[in-house]
């Protein structure tokens, strides 16, 4: 406001600038208010981490414990061994994906070497449908390929492979790389996208030129593609890095059950099945909110480290 | 430029890998569903004996009318179908107002407000907190519980600012001249304007609120507010719930020859086709958004 004053020489115009600025202000409030309503008031929620909470008795006439429940993890052994489990299944988990990321990109450079333009939009068209589709449906999809009473093992069965059927969703084996691959079949068409748009914007002389000096595909791809796509891929890494303690929760509780539980709850997981599923509101919170404060303090460190590696922050 | 080499052994052999690759791919990433819908299409005996596999036998439409029939889908359609078009409408009157105002110079503390929202993006106070909120606010358990939190997106406000900003500001300011307020400028200009974006958001939002089965797992327990998505997720989790819903609508049973009658199974499967296909439906009409989308996506708020 100090600044327009000084830069319009008259008073009566940056008075009515003003007004109008204000009278726009209060036509947004309702949405002002009502990201405050559902972004910082839950905030206040954080308390109940400081009590020992029951539900239906008001927070304040709950016992004030400090720092019990976020010490919790650290005290009582039967719940270390729990946090540890958990952790090791979210931080695996995401380093799979972390070193997952580079295939996206792999997708579309390959995928541009496909000559035929017809055959190219058919691929693009196809593999991006499972990103547009629930868990829940993904997880039906899976479901009626690898259950017991799935396509596979009914062809197993009838080829004479198998005996007796094998659950796939239930059996706990490379538990991780299954999670992966489900990931991938959702998401890697529609990850490849970007890059597919990034490598059309290429100008196409920067190849004749390539083309001129004798490089062969390979060539091409190694010394013009790769190098202009790594500016989007070192952005998309930073941010997943920065989302190493978030997996979501969608996943994960349409794949868990009984049997593999142990291998795929991660900390949202968690938090969900302490505080909502058995009630300890109190240390399901303090959870979350370690959660909370990894992960910010994850983006803002891997930003950082964007910042004096490549010389740009990505926020 | 292709022409101009001629293409060697190992250009055929690279090509023909890659193109049997990516066309694996792709029948892995569509197969899943024609399997579900040739399932949901078929002879029942034979559907629960594992019999089919490629090609539908003994089609039928039985499936999709007792489907229909059961006091839990249409509800939970309504519900899915409600939550979809006016949780699209808000979030697209909500992404674009406020990022039309964010971009005028005289907006008061423009700069504070503008970052008092797109901060949201990175902090959350996590499902405990958020639950006991909601509770407080008593939209828990309520339909409003679909729509109202996720009204103010942070990214989809920047996008659209993003967007506003790169219209021609003469048309605006003549505007401005001629005395039309903020509103008559937004809704005769800006709006307008902004078609494609706001194409994009609602395409996305519709995606997602259709989607969305979390928060009823989270903040629901009124059964008529289910929506589809929970729906399924019950039937593929209780194999118990379906035993009980026969139980509760045995006409659907009597009525039908063996071939015809409902199973877990082919209740879930054709569930999952009703469910995927408003999806499928639509996703011809919003491909053409994608790219753009993720365009303007890529540039940084």
């Amino acid at each position: 406001m100090k600044r327009d004053k000084k830069n319009n020489l008259l008073p009566r115009r940056t008075n009515a600038r003003e007004k109008a600025g204000f009278r726009l202000f209060l036509l947004t409030t309702p949405i002002l208010i009502g990201v405050f309503i559902f972004s910082y008031v839950p905030l206040l929620g954080w308390i109940y981490a400081f009590f020992d909470y029951k539900p239906g008795i008001p927070v304040f006439e709950s016992q004030f414990v400090k720092l019990k429940w976020f010490l919790m993890p650290f005290n009582n052994s039967v719940l270390r061994d729990q946090f540890l489990r958990v952790m090791k299944n979210t931080l695996g988990i995401n380093v799979l994906y972390l070193l997952a990321m580079m295939l996206p990109m792999i997708f579309a450079v390959l995928l541009m070497e496909i000559r035929s333009v017809k055959y190219r939009k058919f691929i693009q068209t196809f593999t991006t449908i499972p990103n547009f589709i629930s868990w829940v449906l993904a997880y039906s999809a899976f479901f009626s390929l690898l259950s017991n009473e799935g396509l596979i093992n009914n062809l197993l069965q009838q080829w004479g492979v198998l005996k007796t059927p094998i659950n796939f969703l239930a059996d706990t084996s490379h538990m991780w790389l299954k999670m992966l691959g489900y990931h991938l079949w959702k998401g890697l068409g529609w990850g490849a996208i970007i890059y597919i748009s990034a490598i059309s914007s290429i100008d196409a002389e920067v190849y004749e030129a390539a083309d001129i000096d004798g490089a062969g595909r390979l060539a091409k791809i190694k010394h013009v593609t790769i190098p202009f796509l790594i500016p989007t891929f070192f952005v998309l890494l930073v941010l997943q890095i920065g989302n190493i303690v978030n997996n979501g929760i969608d996943q994960y509780m349409v794949f868990s059950n009984a049997m593999n539980q142990d291998y795929i709850e991660v900390l949202d997981l968690y938090v969900y099945n302490n505080g909502l599923k058995l009630g300890n509101i109190s240390y399901a919170t303090a959870i979350g909110m370690w959660k909370s404060v990894i992960s910010l303090v994850m983006v803002f460190g891997a930003n950082k480290i964007s910042k004096k590696v490549r010389g740009s922050s990505i926020f | 430029m292709e022409r101009k080499r001629k293409r060697t052994a190992v250009d055929w052999a690279v090509d023909s890998v890659l193109y049997i690759a990516f066309g694996l791919f792709t029948i892995a990433c569509i197969f899943p569903f024609y399997y579900i819908f040739i399932n949901t299409i078929s002879d029942n005996n034979l559907v629960t004996t594992g019999r089919i596999t490629l090609i539908p036998i003994g089609l039928h439409l039985e499936n999709y009318k007792n489907v229909l029939k059961l006091n839990t889908i249409p509800p939970a359609a309504f519900v899915s179908l409600a939550r979809t078009i006016i949780g699209t409408v808000f979030i697209v009157f909500v992404a674009s107002f406020p990022a039309y105002a964010f971009t005028r110079p005289e907006y008061w503390h423009r700069k504070f407000w503008y970052r008092f929202v797109v901060i949201t993006m990175y902090f959350s106070a996590g499902i405990i907190p958020i639950f006991l909120t909601y509770k407080t606010l008593h939209i828990y358990n309520t339909f409003l519980v679909y729509i109202l939190p996720g009204v103010v997106t942070p990214f989809n406000l920047i996008l659209c600012k993003t967007y506003i900003e790169s219209l021609p500001q003469s048309l605006e300011e003549s505007a401005e001249i001629d005395g039309a307020g903020y509103m008559q400028r937004y809704l005769k200009i800006i709006l307008p304007l902004s078609k494609p974006i706001l194409a994009t958001i609602a395409v996305f939002s519709a995606v997602g609120q259709w989607n969305n089965f979390m928060d009823t797992v989270l903040y629901i327990r009124d059964k008529s507010l289910f929506t589809l998505q929970y729906v399924l997720y019950q039937y593929l989790n209780q194999a118990n719930a379906i035993a009980e819903i026969m139980r509760e609508d045995p006409t659907a049973m009597a009525q039908h020859g063996l071939s015809t009658l409902l199973t877990p199974l082919t209740v879930q499967y054709t569930i999952c086709i009703v469910t995927i296909l408003p999806v499928l439906l639509i996703y011809p009409f919003f491909q053409r958004f994608f790219v753009k989308g993720i365009m303007i996506g890529a540039v940084k708020g």
